[in-house]
């Protein structure tokens, strides 16, 4: 049906996005189609080694999950930090990856997890990998008539550690700057790592050069300043009222480091 | 735009009209069903002050459309007091700990309230102040509102000892 309705038609998930960029009339689209009623849409499992979140799983549902909270506790702490709770009510996980808003905070952790995404169209089903998706601000792989079905992430490690550090002035703000960190040790020594980066650029970014400069440290107060400073080359913010570009692009870096250090408390 | 027929349940009785595709459920409310109640703060899904309960969930009024209630089950603050008048324990609770001064963002904060206590029926001060951190009072801050739901809470869980009692 979406495809049908051609290119200025829209999904509808939770509306928490789209609804207010209608009423600022930056997004008029012709058509909406609710996405409300499909069932199979919503919920969350376990599909190999994989962790199957449908599009349509509010971030409330996130938090209460008891798969999430055992396996990727991750993930319930992130929709913790996102808007408030009348919010987390509606806002759903697919609308908060697709949108392609650079302030929402699932991208950038899912950029760091490995996650995928999976796209219906008329053309039938595609995957993305999350760290494909992201071409700039508001734009993403999604064609008209596409719309993300479900996302699709790699269950970490047993001992994992990870962590979501957000800067914000208030309650329910977008980030100043954010991070998305998850590793895994051996001997004292730091064995993987992945970063991901909110808000610091017109799309997320993941963090590659910060995450592999940390590999075989002991996060050391010499590594931690050396991925703060590998994350800070790649954050590319705006000034806006949240702060000067310098600003923001040098809490990129202190929340790499805090994210980096929380993960590392929690990994065994 | 051709209207649609929306159907659903508010304060407990069947409600219905023709809306817009685009209509906010706030402004069905408050313009078709007369329900003045849920205000109009921000309009851009901050403030809270049109919070009503919408299938178990808070939901703020202003950002869903119409359409999406359709076959709801909604509660507005309309629907809180019993029918003989006698107050919730959350209105109890806004008058006799001063909740309120301006009282413009009191019917979303109660509204807000009810949903957090039950989900939550004995919360600390943090859960109070986190469960309505999508909720803003403009007036005096949120001290007293804190105490409202703390009184309501505390009615309530007495409540319903007595009622087990029964």
């Amino acid at each position: 049906m979406l495809a049908d309705l051609g290119e200025d038609a829209r999904p509808l998930a939770g509306g928490h996005s789209l609804i207010p960029m209608m009423k600022l009339r930056l997004a008029a689209p012709a058509d909406l189609v609710d996405l409300g009623g499909i069932g199979e849409l919503k919920g969350i499992r376990t599909e190999g080694g994989d962790i199957v979140i449908g599009a349509m799983t509010t971030q409330h549902a996130l938090i209460a999950d008891a798969t999430l909270a055992a396996r990727l506790p991750l993930l319930g702490e992130t929709a913790l930090l996102i808007a408030d709770p009348q919010v987390r009510y509606v806002g759903t996980i697919g609308g908060n990856v697709a949108q392609g808003d650079p302030g929402n905070d699932m991208p950038a952790v899912m950029l760091c997890l490995g996650a995928s995404y999976q796209i219906a169209g008329k053309g039938g089903e595609r995957r993305v990998a999350a760290r494909d998706f992201y071409e700039g601000a508001y734009l993403t792989a999604l064609a008209p008539g596409e719309m993300v079905t479900a996302i699709r992430i790699p269950v970490p490690p047993q001992g994992h550690g990870a962590a979501y550090e957000k800067l914000k002035r208030k309650i329910g703000d977008y980030a100043t700057a954010a991070a998305a960190v998850i590793l895994t040790q051996s001997q004292g020594r730091v064995a993987t790592c992945s970063i991901g980066l909110t808000n610091v650029a017109e799309t997320p970014l993941w963090a590659e050069a910060a995450a592999k400069s940390v590999i075989g440290t002991a996060l050391d107060a010499a590594a931690l300043k050396k991925a703060a400073a590998l994350a800070e080359a790649i954050a590319a913010p705006a000034s806006d009222n949240r702060g000067p570009a310098e600003y923001r692009r040098k809490m990129a870096g202190v929340m790499v480091a805090r994210a980096l250090m929380r993960a590392q408390s929690r990994a065994a | 735009m051709a209207k649609t027929q929306v159907t659903m349940t508010v304060n407990g009785a069947a409600a219905e009209g023709l809306v817009e595709p685009r209509t906010l459920l706030i402004h069905f409310l408050r313009e078709q069903l007369n329900l003045t109640g849920p205000h109009i703060g921000c309009d851009t899904s901050h403030c809270g002050a049109c919070t009503v309960d919408l299938d178990g969930k808070s939901v703020k009024s202003c950002t869903l459309f119409a359409v999406q209630a359709e076959g709801g089950d909604l509660l507005t603050i309309e629907g809180m007091a019993a029918p003989d008048g006698t107050l919730h324990a959350l209105q109890e609770g806004f008058r006799e700990m001063h909740g309120l001064q301006c009282g413009f963002c009191t019917p979303g904060m109660i509204m807000r309230g009810y949903r957090l206590l039950k989900e939550t029926p004995e919360p600390s001060e943090d859960e109070i102040r986190f469960g309505i951190s999508g909720n803003l009072c403009r007036c005096t801050g949120y001290q007293n509102i804190v105490k409202a739901i703390q009184y309501a809470a505390a009615k309530l869980s007495g409540a319903s000892v007595k009622e087990a009692a029964e």
